[in-house]
């Protein structure tokens, strides 16, 4: 955009409604599809590996700030909904032999569900009292899954057979990559259109004032459950996708180390808007990655060694704190204050 | 019968080290409505420098304490002024995700600088072993809830006798009121940070005495959520007759039933009371619309 332009008029609702309104969005969406579609290309296997665990991280990502963000309810049950849905996927893939996508819708329904029932307390209770009852649901759903052998396996892993769509085999990383792109693609679509209706509208009312909101007709119970069931259902979909890339399906991928990961996620990445939870997941995925690989042997941190686990969960925590304290708005808002940088140059803000 | 008493006096013991905890919790909670998942951390901070004084430096077991509790109530003075205070304003969630940072940034410190490898405490507590109606108790667990009742007289007589204790309770109360009145909030902070960090080293050495210094001290942590939620976030009482319910519940349900059952019964009961009573047994009740 020139720096000329004062803003951005629309001559029809159809120009209005649109979701990206310039140029430059078009071209920026555009370089970005082209970026994932060369990426599977050009990464190594370990990348590749790493590209799929950032997808899936997205969608669970997106989820969430769909929650939390948006919503304005607090959840450290992550890692047990996630669970929830490979658990479903996989046993129903690796037991009963129900295709991939049945798998996945199943997986996504019963997570909506199961989060639904969980976010009952938050008819309750709000801020950090809500927070600790999610807490509860994550300790509870785990302990069920490492406790119920007959259906789970227990403690033991759970072998999930790869998974074919159409005919076509998806068991490795790059045909895989596809899938989880095209679910973190839909996701993604889904979750911005989403807050654009009156349902979105909604849970941006109770996050911001919940009284004001009741007071305007925003039916609470109904909104906060519904906000907690969308947000599962994505959270599912994320986990039976987990389940079906890694082929192993075990309790301790999900506990609340898990939980707090996605939370700094959306933290990272920017609080209550879609791309925040990308830049997110991409952040608090591929940095790790990108460290151990420095660390690897001949790299320029090879003297960290068998400390990476402490180091990496050092920077973990740093990476929470600075942010919070520094760019509470997180990735999404560093993103927006170097467009206007540019857009207003030479001028300052 | 037997049995019946070990479990009780055992039950007891371990409440009485998770009210030493859960203290700590909510005197940050009262005095500046932050909720520290980070506890868990300051107790095993408190046990590793504890043993590093006694066993590494050598000194003797009073003055190891006293640094160790110096220490704790360092750790709490900066985490306040440096983590806690620029947050001042931020939604609930920010202060939540902070303590859990700072939880990361403990692990990892302790991870790095002594490694993960299980270390033996030091026993300047007698390890001997009392008969009590047939049930051998071990002094351990005695002294735990001897030092428990102490702590708790201190805290007590601190609150109710002392200038800067009724100050804080003031800011507690009423935070502008109190500033009208001349109390420096960011003191009473400050103290309630410090305070918070004395009582995790001294939940940290009985813990550590217990099972020996490691990691797993800080999952004590986890369990003072159930405690204050029963007891109600902001009542000093709630804390102790919270962690005497969660300790016995937890130890009846792993002498009986058993099967693992006694790790998650915590929560069970959490939810329970969350759904019943969403203000804990001696919460402050806020009456307001959810």
């Amino acid at each position: 955009m020139a720096a000329t332009a004062t803003g951005v008029y629309h001559r029809s609702y159809a120009r209005d409604l649109a979701i990206h309104h310039t140029r430059s969005e078009r071209v920026r969406l555009a370089l970005v599809l082209a970026l994932v579609i060369v990426a599977p290309f050009v990464a190594g296997p370990t990348w590749l590996t790493v590209l799929n665990q950032i997808g899936i991280a997205a969608i669970g990502a997106i989820g969430l700030n769909l929650l939390v963000g948006s919503t304005g309810q607090i959840s450290l049950g992550q890692g047990g909904f996630l669970a929830v849905g490979a658990y479903t996927a996989g046993l129903l893939t690796a037991e009963s032999g129900l295709p991939f996508l049945g798998g996945i819708a199943a997986a996504v329904l019963l997570t909506a569900a199961v989060g639904a029932f969980f976010g009952l307390p938050a008819l309750r209770l709000k801020g950090l009292y809500l927070a600790i009852a999610t807490l509860a649901a994550q300790q509870i759903i785990l302990w069920v899954i490492r406790n119920w052998e007959g259906v789970t396996g227990g403690v033991d892993a759970l072998v999930v057979p790869a998974p074919t769509l159409l005919g076509i085999d998806l068991s490795t990383d790059f045909s895989f990559y596809w899938v989880i792109l095209a679910f973190a693609a839909l996701s993604a679509l889904v979750a911005t259109n989403l807050l654009r209706t009156g349902i979105g509208r909604a849970f941006v009312a109770i996050r911001d004032q919940d009284i004001a909101a009741e007071a305007m007709g925003v039916n609470l119970t109904r909104y906060k459950v519904l906000a907690f069931a969308v947000s599962s259902g994505f959270v599912g979909l994320a986990g039976a996708l987990t389940a079906y890339d890694t082929k192993i399906v075990t309790f301790e991928r999900f506990t609340l180390d898990v939980s707090i990961l996605y939370l700094a996620m959306i933290i990272v990445g920017g609080l209550g808007s879609v791309s925040g939870a990308i830049y997110g997941a991409v952040f608090m995925i591929g940095f790790p990655a990108y460290i151990r690989e420095l660390s690897s042997f001949g790299g320029p941190l090879e003297f960290i060694g068998a400390d990476l686990p402490a180091v990496q969960a050092l920077i973990f925590g740093l990476t929470i704190v600075l942010f919070l304290i520094f760019e509470p708005r997180g990735i999404a808002r560093i993103w927006g204050r170097s467009k206007d940088y540019f857009r207003l140059w030479p001028f300052r803000t | 019968m037997e049995q019946f008493i070990q479990l009780t006096v055992n039950g007891l013991a371990d409440g009485a080290i998770l009210t030493l905890a859960a203290l700590g919790f909510v005197l940050i909670y009262k005095a500046s409505g932050v909720i520290n998942f980070a506890q868990g951390f300051f107790l095993a901070v408190g046990a590793y420098v504890l043993w590093t004084a006694i066993v590494e430096v050598g000194l003797h077991w009073t003055l190891g304490v006293l640094v160790a509790l110096a220490v704790g109530a360092l750790l709490g003075i900066s985490v306040e002024r440096l983590l806690l205070r620029p947050l001042v304003g931020q939604p609930i969630i920010a202060v939540i995700m902070v303590t859990i940072g700072l939880a990361q940034i403990l692990e990892a410190s302790i991870d790095l600088i002594w490694g993960t490898e299980p270390r033996t405490f030091p026993d300047f507590i007698p390890s001997g072993a009392v008969e009590v109606l047939g049930a051998r108790i071990t002094e351990g667990r005695l002294w735990a809830l001897g030092l428990t009742a102490l702590a708790l007289i201190a805290f007590g007589l601190f609150f109710t006798r002392s200038r800067q204790g009724i100050a804080m309770r003031a800011v507690a109360d009423d935070q502008q009121a109190a500033m009208v009145m001349g109390i420096s909030v960011r003191r009473t902070y400050a103290i309630a940070w410090a305070l918070a960090g004395v009582s995790a080293v001294v939940g940290g050495m009985l813990v550590a005495n217990l099972t020996g210094v490691s990691q797993s001290v800080a999952g004590f942590g986890l369990l003072v959520f159930p405690v204050v939620i029963l007891g109600g976030l902001d009542s000093v009482p709630g804390a102790v007759v919270g962690g005497a319910i969660i300790g016995l519940l937890t130890s009846y349900t792993g002498g009986y039933i058993g099967g693992g059952l006694q790790t998650v019964i915590p929560y069970i009961a959490l939810v329970a009371i969350l759904m019943v009573r969403p203000y804990g047994l001696f919460g402050q009740v806020r009456i307001e619309r959810v």
